[in-house]
């Protein structure tokens, strides 16, 4: 423990509800440990706020751990601050000098609309999740380990897109506010996997289909969203999905008309 | 199809092939150009060959078409995507995880870019006719036309101002077809990038050294 405290100031987003247009209102941040973490300096603040009976900045955040995904804002325009793979909750006092002044905004995104100040509401993910990330069809009782072949190269590869907590920090940095991350990461890592394969062209038709109506923009390939992504997602996905969702389209076969005898 | 090109997947998959016709016509294009270096009589046979046949028209017919659907598709992409981010951030990143400004200005060089090839095409596709007889056949004198063209220096300023935002615009593009086209991955995902850098530089300086070489020369 270093003991060393700074102090700063802060601009942050203040916005009563979704239909109030919002601004940046100044605090002073005093006396900050830097082995605190980013939120817990803002709870301080906040503690401070209410001691004066003022309304606290709200944010998102639950497990503080950096693997659930709940936390997320916008620190001098950057999706989680400035340190890379890092969460907000995750990011330390220590990474900011003495009497900086920093700017804190929420995820900005027409399809994540602002619910409270930093607050923003995230359930087009789940719609998208809704849509096809996930595995539908029964595959048995669990087997021996060994006996589902998968090349390790693609277990891998499989587990590094399911390592997405859905923070959106993807949509919040892109230019385009698109969900093209987030959606490919959950494509690529069933699409990667034996037990992925019965919907696999079903799942690319409809979570980029859900990906397009929640209104996220397209991928310019700008790769500012790998850059963001706290848990290092890989661009290669997009390609992945881009790949996946052309296949679908290419060689899907129409539905019969009327269900099987069963 | 219509499901494919209807989505922001397909969309991009459009602008990545259309793109790669322009990319493979402006190395083309550059390379042809070149023969100015050796002399104006095989500069201006070059460009008679070019213009003699009937494959002229088959060429333009789809370069035309896929400008067109380039354009077309990318003022929807991006009127789309400004409406997708909504509002703009107060501060804009400075930081590790700023993207290029080459990726983030596409729209605007490729509206440069375009009103380029328009003013370029009235500039020297019809532009003056000069006539020249190279070896007893009687051809366009386009040495001449260009020679006269860049020997001013407004001329060579915005030719080189474009050329570098065209250069810009293809070392972004070029790479991200791969993307777009699902093929950006494992160990070739670095590959393209560079190799489309390295393109785009190459075509740019190629293009760029013509109109400073005509200009230099004769001032």
């Amino acid at each position: 423990m270093s003991g060393k405290h700074i102090n700063l100031t802060l601009k942050v987003w203040r916005q009563k509800g979704p239909k109030d247009h919002g601004s940046l209102v100044e605090y002073q941040a005093k006396n900050v440990s830097e082995d605190a973490s980013f939120l817990e300096m803002v709870d301080s603040v906040n503690e401070e706020l209410i001691s004066k009976g003022d309304e606290p900045i709200a944010f998102d955040h639950d497990c503080r751990e950096g693997i659930c995904g709940s936390c997320g804002f916008v620190i001098d325009g950057e999706a989680h601050g400035p340190l890379k793979s890092t969460t907000v909750c995750q990011l330390h006092m220590r990474n900011f000098s003495d009497g900086a002044t920093l700017t804190i905004e929420p995820f900005r995104a027409k399809s994540f609309p602002v619910i409270k100040d930093l607050m923003v509401d995230r359930s087009a993910f789940d719609r998208i999740i809704s849509a096809g990330g996930f595995i539908s069809v029964n595959n048995g009782n669990a087997v021996d380990a060994n006996a589902v072949l998968i090349p390790k190269t693609d277990a891998d590869e499989a587990m590094s897109s399911a390592t997405c907590i859905g923070c959106g920090a993807c949509v919040a940095a892109c230019k385009n506010a698109s969900a093209a991350l987030f959606t490919s990461a959950k494509i690529s890592h069933m699409a990667l996997l034996p037990q992925g394969q019965v919907e696999r062209k079903e799942r690319a038709l409809n979570m980029v289909a859900a990906m397009d109506a929640q209104g996220f923009g397209s991928c310019t390939t700008t790769g500012a969203c790998e850059a963001a992504c706290p848990k290092e997602i890989q661009l290669t996905n997009i390609s992945r999905m881009n790949r996946e969702y052309f296949a679908a389209t290419a060689t899907k076969r129409p539905k019969h008309k009327d269900g099987g005898a069963g | 199809m219509s499901i494919f090109l209807g989505s922001t997947v397909g969309k991009k998959f459009l602008m990545g092939i259309t793109g790669l016709i322009w990319a493979g016509f402006v190395l083309a294009h550059m390379a042809g150009n070149l023969l100015i270096f050796f002399s104006n009589d095989a500069y201006n046979s070059y460009g008679h060959a070019l213009t003699s046949g009937n494959i002229i028209y088959i060429a333009e017919t789809v370069l035309i078409l896929a400008l067109l659907i380039h354009v077309g598709t990318a003022v929807l992409l991006t009127r789309a995507n400004r409406q997708a981010k909504g509002s703009a951030y107060v501060v804009v990143s400075q930081g590790k995880k700023k993207a290029t400004l080459a990726s983030r200005t596409m729209a605007v060089q490729g509206s440069m870019v375009l009103a380029f090839i328009i003013l370029h095409i009235i500039t020297f596709k019809y532009g003056t006719y000069y006539e020249t007889n190279v070896h007893g056949i009687v051809m366009r004198d386009l040495a001449k036309l260009i020679s006269e063209v860049f020997s001013e220096p407004g001329y060579v300023a915005w030719y080189v101002v474009c050329l570098v935002l065209l250069g810009f615009h293809l070392s972004h593009g070029v790479g991200s077809t791969f993307q777009s086209l699902g093929l950006m991955e494992g160990t070739y995902r670095n590959l393209w990038k560079k190799l489309s850098c390295v393109y785009a530089i190459i075509v740019a300086l190629g293009f760029i050294s013509q109109p400073l070489y005509i200009f230099l020369s004769a001032h």
